[in-house]
């Protein structure tokens, strides 16, 4: 395991190192010098430039700059953005990771499990009218141009309808009043979910090692429970509805990424189940009697699982890039709203740090998903 | 025997008869002998893809859209006038108001800038077909000679370039595009270019190296390397023609990749061309025509409408290919 693990960690850092070249080669390819970009820009005051120009060395030689650009990233020292001005482009960054990783997260979670489910259901009854209209109108989400989708999504919902709020992360007029910065509720918020997957998982685990015949029944209150008693505590607390107002805005953009996204998992179910039901072992758990959502759920679909996971390492990239055109439509400011207006004002220090964190996000997911498939299926040792 | 040496596990045509010694006679039946085969397994796919409804949808709706590309120069040539209907510099003088509703002069209405909606949909439908097969082939080119030499030699060359798909994969590919467009002028012909090398490194040299292994294998490319065949002939005269059909899909799924992010990247107005149905959307974007619903429908529908039905209709393609080129899926009973 450890050896698996070190292998894919080096894997990583060696992707790493290919994006940080990679932006490096293009930002001293572009058209306009990095350095006179510094030394002619007017709102610059002389002592940042100075400053800047010893942290870039701007004026030696690229090969030397190149260096210079990789011990920067390494200590995390990007420089500072031009957009935000005194502020480090590190700080900028650091404040807007939180709400991409938990829109992607959450967005991936539930299409996954939509589509796991739909995908289950229309392979295990074949030609019914759900198969066509699930098959067709998912076909049409996922190829549909995704901007044009959010856009329609933002008109039904938010302007026709006026359900939920119409981008953007907070509602200022719900903010004017709090002495809590923005940032701070939605790390406590962070932590209650996570606090709750773990308390989740516990259960789930506990209720699975249970001898006892109701134990798998008992974990469903114990779970409403421990959700409640959260809730209680962020009532209490007094910001609840300052974190029920970030909430209200992740709606939409996470639904309208689930749309998007679900179609591929439930069509890659859907074939990896028909593929399974005509295994000898789904039969046999028939012939024993069993009740049929039994062989379709414990028998059939948890072998279906596993090329869909595998599909899954594709589809984390395709969500990243796909949170980045729904950042910028939602105007999430998440990391690819950043590095998007970053771009337009050629804010070149923010670009360089937005496309490594992406470039990091993405292979972190790698990472995990390699890590899950490797213990889900014991025929991988982890080689 | 030379005529048997290029499709060993086809079985040479009886008719064909026994090899002369005359210098051009053998050459000309070998290509004879060739195209027919060519045409004979042509045909049969062309059946089976036919046969499932879904290709043939998907093949109705390329050629529609073919026609429509085609159709651009020709109505311009005739009956349209080039100050009105040009898709970039031309202006509705005869609409009061700009944005105008759907007229007999202009079926599609006209934009923000009182420009033809429809002239801008077709001139743009080209310009998208360039695109696409521009970037479909460099993939294909780059994908088959990657997988065909990785396969054939195997160690250290399969290693570098594996390890190397694998990296590009983990590349989040939209984002890096931004960038790339955000910092430098990036035509249409240079996006296809970095979209079909992107590609043609990427996923689909992993799939075509995993064909071109198990072709490697097949007794016709040992017959090859006995009679005297060197590297270069075998990898490119018996290998890569056998990997053609599994690339055709593969083209299929880079166009509409090509397609999108095209669309995605002109939506967000950082791309440097004239005119594509992604700077429609984002023309009526900027302008805030979008939120305004269903009262500016030419302005986003006809564009929107066309993005995900020439996208699709690639990708349905590529789905009935795979059931012609992939003998695991062929004849499936469910």
């Amino acid at each position: 395991m450890a050896g698996y693990l070190l292998r894919r960690v080096s894997q990583m850092i060696l992707t790493l190192f290919l994006i940080l070249t990679v932006t490096f080669v293009l930002v001293q390819a572009q058209p306009g010098d990095y350095a006179s970009f510094y030394a002619l820009n007017p709102d610059l005051p002389p002592d940042v430039r100075e400053q800047m120009r010893a942290t870039f060395g701007l004026d030696r030689p690229v090969w030397e700059q190149y260096l210079i650009h990789m011990r920067n990233t390494v200590t995390g020292n990007f420089g500072v953005s031009f957009g935000h001005f005194p502020r480090p482009v590190l700080d900028v960054l650091a404040e807007r990771l939180p709400r991409t990783i938990v829109l992607f997260v959450s967005a991936t979670a539930v299409s996954f499990y939509v589509g796991f489910l739909l995908g289950k259901a229309i392979a295990w009854r074949r030609g019914g009218i759900l198969e066509y209209a699930a098959t067709i109108s998912g076909t049409a989400l996922f190829t549909a141009f995704t901007p044009a989708f959010a856009l329609m999504m933002i008109w039904i919902f938010a302007f026709r309808l006026g359900w939920l709020p119409v981008g953007k992360f907070l509602d200022p007029l719900v903010w004017r009043d709090a002495d809590v910065s923005s940032t701070s509720v939605f790390s406590l918020m962070l932590l209650t979910a996570a606090a709750f997957l773990a308390f989740a998982s516990l259960v789930s685990f506990a209720s699975r090692r249970s001898q006892r015949i109701g134990g798998r029944r008992s974990a469903v209150p114990l779970l409403l429970a421990g959700a409640l008693v959260l809730a209680l505590a962020w009532y209490l607390s007094g910001i609840g509805n300052l974190a029920l107002d970030i909430l209200r805005h992740m709606i939409l953009p996470v639904a309208t990424l689930t749309l998007i996204s679900f179609a591929g998992t439930m069509l890659l179910t859907r074939n990896s189940m028909l593929e399974t039901v005509r295994e000898d072992f789904v039969m046999a758990a028939r012939a024993k009697g069993l009740p049929d959502a039994q062989v379709r759920d414990r028998h059939a679909a948890r072998n279906a699982l596993l090329p869909v996971v595998t599909s899954l390492i594709y589809s984390l990239v395709f969500a990243i890039d796909g949170s980045v055109i729904v950042e910028s439509v939602f105007s999430w400011p998440g990391i690819g709203l950043t590095l998007l207006e970053a771009v337009r004002t050629e804010d070149l220090p923010l670009v360089m740090g937005a496309i490594v964190f992406i470039g990091f996000l993405s292979l972190l997911a790698h990472l995990v998903v390699d890590v899950l498939y490797a213990c889900l299926d014991p025929r991988i040792r982890y080689r | 025997m030379r005529w048997s040496r290029s499709k060993g596990s086809l079985l040479p045509d009886a008719s064909a008869g026994p090899p002369r010694v005359e210098p051009g006679g053998g050459r000309l039946r070998l290509l004879h002998a060739r195209t027919r085969l060519v045409l004979r397994s042509f045909r049969n796919g062309a059946a089976v893809f036919l046969e499932s409804r879904i290709g043939l949808l998907a093949l109705v709706i390329i050629v529609l859209f073919a026609v429509m590309a085609l159709s651009h120069p020709v109505l311009m040539g005739t009956v349209w006038d080039a100050d009105i209907y040009d898709p970039v510099t031309g202006y509705a003088f005869d609409a009061t108001e700009q944005p105008a509703p759907p007229s007999w002069k202009h079926p599609l209405g006209t934009d923000p800038l009182g420009r033809d909606v429809l002239s801008q949909l077709l001139f743009s439908t080209g310009s998208e077909f360039v695109l696409g097969i521009t970037a479909a082939l460099v993939t294909v080119a780059i994908a088959t000679t990657v997988g065909a030499v990785s396969a054939y030699y195997g160690g250290l060359v399969d290693a570098f370039f594996m390890r190397l798909a694998d990296l590009i994969i983990a590349l989040p590919s939209i984002s890096l595009l931004i960038v790339l467009s955000g910092l430098f002028d990036l035509s249409l012909f240079y996006l296809a270019l970095v979209i079909g090398v992107l590609g043609g490194f990427g996923g689909t040299a992993i799939v075509l190296k995993s064909q071109a292994l198990s072709i490697k294998v097949r007794p016709f490319i040992d017959a090859a390397r006995m009679t005297g065949g060197g590297q270069f002939r075998i990898i490119f005269v018996h290998i890569v023609p056998n990997l053609l059909p599994l690339s055709l899909l593969y083209m299929m799924f880079t166009v509409t990749s090509a397609i999108f992010a095209e669309a995605v990247l002109s939506f967000l107005g950082l791309l440097d061309i004239r005119m594509s149905w992604g700077i429609m959307i984002h023309t009526a974007n900027t302008g805030g025509y979008l939120l305004s619903g269903t009262r500016y429908w030419w302005l986003v529908l006809p564009a929107g409408a066309s993005i995900t039905f020439l996208c699709s209709a690639f990708y349905l393609a590529g789905r009935a290919l795979d059931e012609v080129v992939n003998p695991r899926l062929s004849r499936r009973d469910g």
